[in-house]
């Protein structure tokens, strides 16, 4: 879409745009051309000398155990925060679109955590799990289970996925009322008088309608698990015990800015953007769909 | 209300109680946390889940520094949360106002190299910080901007999702009125300023709310730019307190936490419709 009327001029149009163009070619596009140079280079300890390597930094990466160790937290971690975030946020949505009054207030009481940083999060779910005051998991000795996410690597992650499900809720929540609401009561009504019991209604009619606005939810739940909840590992279980909650984002800060190995780090930031332009890529395509829809 | 139930309606509402709760207990505990002491907190197996009566003390305590129970200094928070409402209201701002122009320019001027320079601005999104934390940090310590505000809000001003809101908006707008406005004589910045601005008020105050949140958030960046305890946002407050040694003094971590929500929340309680109307905009 063009205008058809526009204003005349060479200078000013520049003018206006060079705020904007000067930030993203100084600090997104030099660093990430930085990044790439570095990902084929190889330097000293003391960052003396460089020498061209090639591919050999992700020749490393690739045989790294521990990097494919990360990889697999990563997928273990945002596919547990996907699932139990999606489903918990769709049954408080569904409870929420068809509650009718008070509908509202439920709204405003779940919202409030998307404004939680997440560094906060982390440090609130800490509080409740944290030995040997933490109600948490205090009540879970007293049902028989010894939690220490210090040193049981599925404790760990359990409690990270839990922090991490809890603040992105309220974002799901809202874009599931959203997407119910903008049903067609018809349909329902219609199936309702062919005698659907409510549950058969969900499955048939509502949860198949709201596929779209799913698959939207899964790609954003997966970026968010991916790349903004780098704090709440830092904060809860500094990607312990040993490297075992150590998602992909960590490790690059880790081995950038705490082992120091910059050709690695460099490496792990170029593989990670390749994820990342893959993730917008599928979630462009599918904006496409859902304003059809 | 399609069919009469009152036994599901009941379910529904227990089923959002219960959501609610779950999702208000951390909130809760965390109050209570923050009006007990150290010594309470950390003696009793579990700690006491009713509020406590040292309410001002804690806060007093976490937002001015002091001693803490084992004697050891703890920061004052007060400091930290000016900076993050500073370094929030920048990038907030910052955001809204660059993208802004720059979708003026892409959208009402016809300029060689328009769309590579949109396609760059749009580009930016498949660069988040997390993904060149070492190489963007080299930058602004090259810049000597480490521990100031400017490397602080700067590197995160740049916006695609923000430009991208805007020029969709001004594409909506009728042509009339740049007509209208060229006839009675008004220039290109005087179009912006008396008509776009007014007419873009709600896509502002929805993108703010967003944008405040994400700026008054921030973790990652504040940890690798500023060394000083001086630059350091809120948010960073927070995990020096709990990467002490073997004493934590949870009372202050608790009431730290609670005073590091409370400007972001209420924005969000507050500006709701704002808050909703952003939320699903900046998605699209």
């Amino acid at each position: 879409m063009e205008k058809r009327v526009r204003f005349k001029s060479r200078w000013l149009p520049w003018l206006l745009i060079t705020p904007q163009l000067n930030i993203v070619l100084v600090f997104f596009f030099w660093p990430a051309g930085q990044a790439l140079v570095q990902s084929v280079l190889q330097e000293d300890a003391f960052g003396g000398n460089r020498e061209f390597v090639g591919l050999e930094n992700f020749s490393r990466l690739w045989n790294d155990a521990s990097y494919l160790a990360s990889f697999k937290t990563t997928a273990v971690f945002s596919i547990l925060v996907a699932v139990c975030g999606l489903s918990v946020s769709l049954l408080l949505a569904t409870m929420a679109d068809r509650v009718g009054r008070g509908a509202g207030l439920y709204k405003t009481l779940l919202i409030w955590p998307y404004a939680v940083a997440p560094v906060v999060a982390g440090v609130l779910w800490l509080f409740m799990f944290a030995s040997p005051m933490g109600v948490v998991s205090y009540a879970l000795r007293a049902l028989g289970v010894d939690w220490n996410h210090l040193l049981n690597p599925d404790h760990a992650m359990a409690l990270i996925v839990m922090a991490a499900v809890w603040k992105q809720i309220s974002y799901n929540f809202l874009f599931f009322l959203a997407g119910l609401q903008s049903i067609p009561k018809s349909l329902i009504e219609a199936a309702a008088i062919d005698g659907a019991s409510p549950w058969r209604r969900f499955w048939t009619i509502v949860f198949p309608l709201l596929s779209p606005t799913t698959f939207f939810l899964l790609v954003i739940n997966i970026v968010y698990a991916f790349f903004d909840t780098f704090a709440i590992v830092d904060a809860t279980t500094h990607g312990g015990p040993g490297k075992d909650t150590a998602i992909l984002v960590y490790k690059v800060y880790y081995d950038g800015f705490k082992a120091l190995d910059m050709g690695s780090s460099a490496a792990q930031s170029v593989v990670l953007m390749c994820i990342v332009v893959a993730l917008t890529v599928v979630q462009f395509r599918f904006v496409e769909k859902k304003v059809q829809y | 209300m399609i069919e009469r139930r009152p036994g599901l309606q009941i379910l529904r509402h227990l089923i959002l109680l219960i959501g609610v709760a779950v999702v208000a207990f951390p909130l809760y505990l965390t109050f209570v946390g923050s009006t007990q002491t150290a010594q309470q907190i950390n003696q009793s197996v579990p700690m006491s889940m009713l509020p406590g009566s040292h309410f001002w003390e804690t806060y007093q305590l976490t937002l001015l520094g002091g001693d803490n129970s084992q004697g050891s200094p703890l920061p004052a928070m007060l400091p930290m949360m000016k900076i993050s409402l500073v370094s929030a209201l920048i990038i907030s701002i910052g955001k809204i106002a660059i993208s802004l122009l720059s979708a003026f320019a892409i959208v009402y001027f016809r300029f060689p190299l328009r769309n590579l320079v949109f396609w760059t601005i749009f580009v930016t999104l498949m660069l988040p910080v997390e993904v060149r934390i070492s190489p963007t940090y080299e930058v602004v310590a090259g810049l000597g901007l480490l521990n100031s505000f400017a490397g602080l809000t700067v590197p995160l001003i740049a916006s695609a999702t923000a430009t991208f809101l805007f020029r969709q908006f001004f594409l909506t707008i009728p042509d009339e009125l740049v007509e209208a406005a060229r006839m009675d004589g008004a220039g290109p910045m005087r179009f912006l300023k008396d008509v776009l601005l007014p007419l873009s008020a709600t896509n502002i105050a929805a993108l703010f709310v967003i944008q405040f949140i994400y700026g008054w958030n921030q973790y990652l960046w504040p940890l690798l730019v500023t060394t000083n305890e001086d630059m350091y946002p809120v948010v960073l407050g927070i995990k020096r307190l709990i990467s002490g040694e073997s004493w934590t003094e949870w009372n202050v971590v608790m009431a730290a936490a609670i005073l590091a929500m409370l400007p972001p929340a209420l924005v969000v309680v507050l500006m709701q419709k704002w808050f909703v109307k952003g939320l699903v905009d900046t998605e699209k």
